[in-house]
């Protein structure tokens, strides 16, 4: 069995290079819906692999990951939606974990909203 | 739902909205008894016993985005039509348990699923939360306390920086493991 005991090393390990996690006006939001209807269509690995990359990656200062309630469009979870400061809020429809790490590749880091994925365009072709 | 962890991860969502700053999960594998037995107990804003018998159905919800609340309702179907039962004990500003039986070895039960992400998912999303996980298999268990975690962690680092979330999900997938020896639940 693992023990809790190696969080003490850890934390030894850490001392000192924990930077403050405080929220911060400058920082961008993502948000993963987490209701009934978000974890049904999958939204637990999707939230799991842009939380991963953006520690990974080191981008947590730039960017937090949280979860939400139900966002009211239950058909096209799982839902993303991105809140850069300054900017209109983006909302990605039926993310998966390998479409949420593109969004976070070409649109929070190369800064070009992916299109294709978004709620507008879900819509449209809906219409059509 | 096709996972009964999913239905967890779900029912946990509501103590968390419920403000509980304890929330007590245990999943109970008991293959002598033919059972398998969830119970979500939490210490948040609680039901009234009204509220809680209507939370049982589908067209009652707090919310107000849309009219049907399904979560709790899938649960005790799925629980149900294994031969099992389903039960909500609730107290208005004590707290609510939720306790599902399922025949363990029912051909309509749903596959346990991934649990271990499910609770890795709660834990270090709700940071501002004590869970205390208690995994059983047999007479075989074991326990995730993040208030013992933040004994030895400290407060001042995170269950989201990489190495404390990657220990999270390596504690719990592996004592899982050596608690059921691998089956498949």
């Amino acid at each position: 069995m693992k023990s809790l005991e190696e969080l003490r090393a850890i934390r030894a390990k850490m001392q000192g290079k924990v930077g403050v996690r405080a929220e911060s006006a400058d920082q961008t939001r993502v948000v993963v819906g987490m209701a009934t209807c978000g974890i049904a269509s999958g939204a637990r690995p999707v939230l799991t692999a842009l939380s991963d990359a953006v520690q990974e990656q080191n981008l947590s200062e730039k960017i937090s990951v949280t979860q939400t309630g139900c966002i009211g469009l239950c058909q096209y979870e799982p839902i993303v939606e991105v809140m850069e400061p300054g900017k209109e809020k983006v909302t990605y429809v039926k993310m998966t974990p390998e479409k949420a790490l593109e969004v976070l590749r070409l649109h929070l880091i190369g800064g070009q909203v992916v299109t294709k994925y978004t709620l507008s365009a879900a819509q449209n072709g809906a219409k059509q | 739902m096709p996972e009964i962890s999913l239905n967890i991860l779900d029912v946990a969502e509501n103590s968390v909205r419920a403000r509980a700053d304890l929330i007590e999960i245990t999943v109970s594998v008991k293959p002598g008894e033919d059972t398998l037995t969830v119970i979500i107990r939490d210490n948040g804003c609680g039901m009234t016993a009204d509220q809680a018998k209507r939370a049982q159905d589908p067209f009652f919800t707090t919310r107000t985005t849309r009219i049907v609340g399904l979560g709790l309702p899938f649960f005790k179907q799925a629980a149900e039509c294994t031969g099992g039962n389903f039960r909500i004990d609730s107290e208005k500003g004590k707290g609510t348990t939720v306790q599902a039986v399922f025949g363990l070895s029912h051909i309509d039960r749903m596959p346990l699923g991934d649990i271990s992400s499910t609770i890795h998912t709660l834990v270090v999303f709700n940071e501002q939360i004590d869970f205390k996980y208690t995994y059983e298999y047999g007479d075989k268990s074991f326990v995730l306390d993040t208030r013992e975690m933040r004994e030895m962690l400290g407060d001042e680092i995170s269950f989201m920086e990489p190495e404390v979330s990657l220990f999270i999900w390596e504690y719990l997938d592996t004592n899982k493991k050596e608690t059921d020896g691998g089956a498949e639940i």
